[in-house]
């Protein structure tokens, strides 16, 4: 049944000592969906995220990308195959300028052992930077420092930077934390854009957010599957309802 | 985390600084081949040139790709004594001593970093700092080869011989120049690694390097290489070094050569390009002033030393920079 499965986790666990983050976890990210993954505080909807984005390295189960292993692939690999992730929390390149940002992670895809060509020659990386940071809204802070832009548009180029490596699968970890409610609207905007033309996994902790622009949503509870279907039934699922509503009540 | 008290402006400015950033291998290489003109200590002039090369090949390393190695004096004084002990000893031409102890330093590197770039920050520093105390204690106890505590002698170059031109090195002038051709390929080679790609990879490296490995930067791998790289730039300043003094001294090996070349380069202004000249020739001029003015000079040394760091952390060259771009 491989049939538009981007991503098979299968039985996928973590501990942390004695602590298990999350366990034998079995999903399918179908190919070209919106998939959220939600779940409270602590349900271990990180850990599974960094497990993906080869931060963390599985205590066992497999992870299986367009069939491959991703077992024992080292990080930087990960980016090449196709896989990139915004991070929580905000994860920039502060003191280059943003257009650099972007212009860096672009020519990592390609380039990064050239000691001899200078950069400046390379026009066609900063044409792609200049791209994606017209789509991101941040072309007129082009020249800024990373770190003088605001919480939002840091933001902003955190999704810049996943994006530069023309992902296959985009991970995006909680992409509106700490953002305002303008800047949420813009952001999920965005998001639906880009779920068109890329597989995207979203983790959110806020359930209402992603009900009405996921395809497929997976709930994690305290480190284990709790539910994974379409919005609808995961609305009418008992038990997400008992998890969500009993304990934060969002 | 390294650099996070430099330039707070946006990046884009378009002045006649810019025109000097623009060409400034040109630019370092004027203002050293004018030095001598105005240093009346010709030696000094020299030792600001090699001490110099070694605080660019330090900076490439510590300022823009953000390790901190205590350990550069292995890579320093293995340049010094391979080149010094290919001409003490065998007699060979400078043109082959120098790449000797250019392969002596390159050869230490591989191994000091394949360890080192394991551990990072402080442990970094202290694990650069613990194999460059072993490859001291080797090259003492190597005596026959490297004269142990007395130090290496007999490493002369008394004339350079080019296509039936002979330039003595006795004439201190002529010797400053031969050093600076060097310095100058080596410098040209360094501007050039800094606009390349690799350039971008270490100050992302610098910059964040989680973020860089997540943007599919083979992390490991740069800083291996920076880390060679930088060790080159410091073997040659060695192997130069030697011809210049035309002895070799342990000292070379030592930690206080490490923490020199960190004090220098804090002095300039870690990771900027003319930086680690500037602070040469300040940490050299004040050690000459205060050696002949009180005993303890490495007490004034110190006392400037702090002020800086305290009042102006982007070093000599770096606050200046900051002024004026205002």
């Amino acid at each position: 049944m491989n049939d538009d499965a981007i991503l098979v986790a299968e039985r996928l666990t973590k501990k942390f000592g004695e602590f298990v983050a999350n366990k034998d976890i079995s999903v399918r990210v179908r190919r070209g969906k919106l998939t959220s993954i939600i779940g409270p505080n602590g349900a271990g909807k990180s850990t599974f995220f960094n497990m993906v984005s080869g931060a963390l390295v599985p205590s066992s189960g497999r992870l299986l990308f367009e069939g491959r292993d991703l077992n024992g692939l080292p990080r930087h690999r990960f980016a090449r195959l196709g896989i990139a992730k915004s991070f929580q929390i905000t994860n920039v390149f502060p003191l280059l300028s943003v257009l650099e940002n972007v212009r860096s992670a672009v020519q990592a895809q390609h380039t990064q052992f050239n000691l001899w060509t200078p950069r400046a020659r390379m026009t066609e990386y900063v044409r792609v930077a200049e791209a994606l940071l017209e789509r991101v809204e941040l072309i007129d802070k082009r020249h800024l420092r990373a770190h003088q832009l605001a919480h939002g548009e840091q933001r902003s180029l955190e999704v810049a930077l996943a994006l530069a490596s023309d992902p296959k699968l985009l991970l995006m970890d909680e992409p509106t934390a700490g953002m305002s409610p303008e800047e949420t609207v813009a952001m999920m905007h965005l998001i639906t854009q880009l779920a068109r033309e890329r597989t995207v996994v979203l983790v959110e902790h806020k359930m209402k957010l992603v009900m009405g622009i996921s395809d497929r949503i997976i709930v994690l509870h305290h480190g284990e599957l709790l539910a994974e279907g379409a919005p609808d039934d995961i609305r009418a699922n008992e038990e997400v309802k008992r998890v969500y509503l009993g304990s934060s009540g969002q | 985390m390294l650099a996070a008290h430099r330039l707070k402006s946006p990046l884009k400015a378009s002045s006649w600084l810019d025109q000097v950033a623009r060409h400034r291998t040109a630019a370092v290489l004027i203002a050293l081949a004018l030095l001598p003109l105005v240093m009346p200590y010709h030696s000094l002039a020299v030792n600001i040139l090699t001490f110099g090369l070694f605080a660019c090949g330090f900076n490439l390393l510590f300022g823009y790709t953000g390790m901190l190695s205590f350990g550069h004096a292995a890579f320093f004084g293995a340049g010094a004594y391979g080149c010094g002990i290919a001409i003490a000893h065998y007699g060979l031409p400078w043109w082959l001593a120098i790449p000797l102890g250019l392969g002596l330093g390159a050869l230490l590197a591989l191994l000091i970093g394949a360890l080192a770039i394991r551990s990072r920050g402080i442990y970094f520093a202290m694990v650069t700092l613990a194999l460059a105390q072993c490859v001291y204690f080797i090259f003492l106890q190597a005596s026959d080869l490297t004269g142990g505590d007395n130090g290496l002698r007999g490493v002369n170059v008394d004339a350079v011989v080019l296509g039936g031109l002979r330039f003595s090195l006795i004439d201190p002038i002529a010797k400053y120049y031969f050093v600076l051709v060097f310095v100058a390929l080596a410098v040209a080679l360094l501007s050039r690694i800094l606009r390349s790609p690799f350039g971008a990879a270490i100050e992302a490296v610098r910059e964040n390097e989680h973020r860089a490995a997540a943007c599919g930067f083979d992390v490991s791998t740069i800083k291996y290489l920076a880390f060679v790289l930088s060790a080159l730039f410091s073997a040659l300043a060695g192997a130069l070094h030697a011809i210049h003094l035309s002895t070799v001294a342990l000292e070379a090996l030592s930690y206080h050569i490490s923490g020199q070349v960190l004090m220098v380069t804090l002095l300039g202004g870690m990771g900027t390009f003319f930086g680690p000249f500037v602070g040469a020739l300040a940490f050299l001029a004040i050690e000459h002033i205060a050696t002949n003015t009180i005993q303890y000079w490495q007490f004034v040394v110190g006392i400037v030393f702090i002020a800086l760091v305290l009042f102006f952390p982007r070093g000599i060259w770096g606050t200046l920079l900051g002024w004026m771009r205002r």
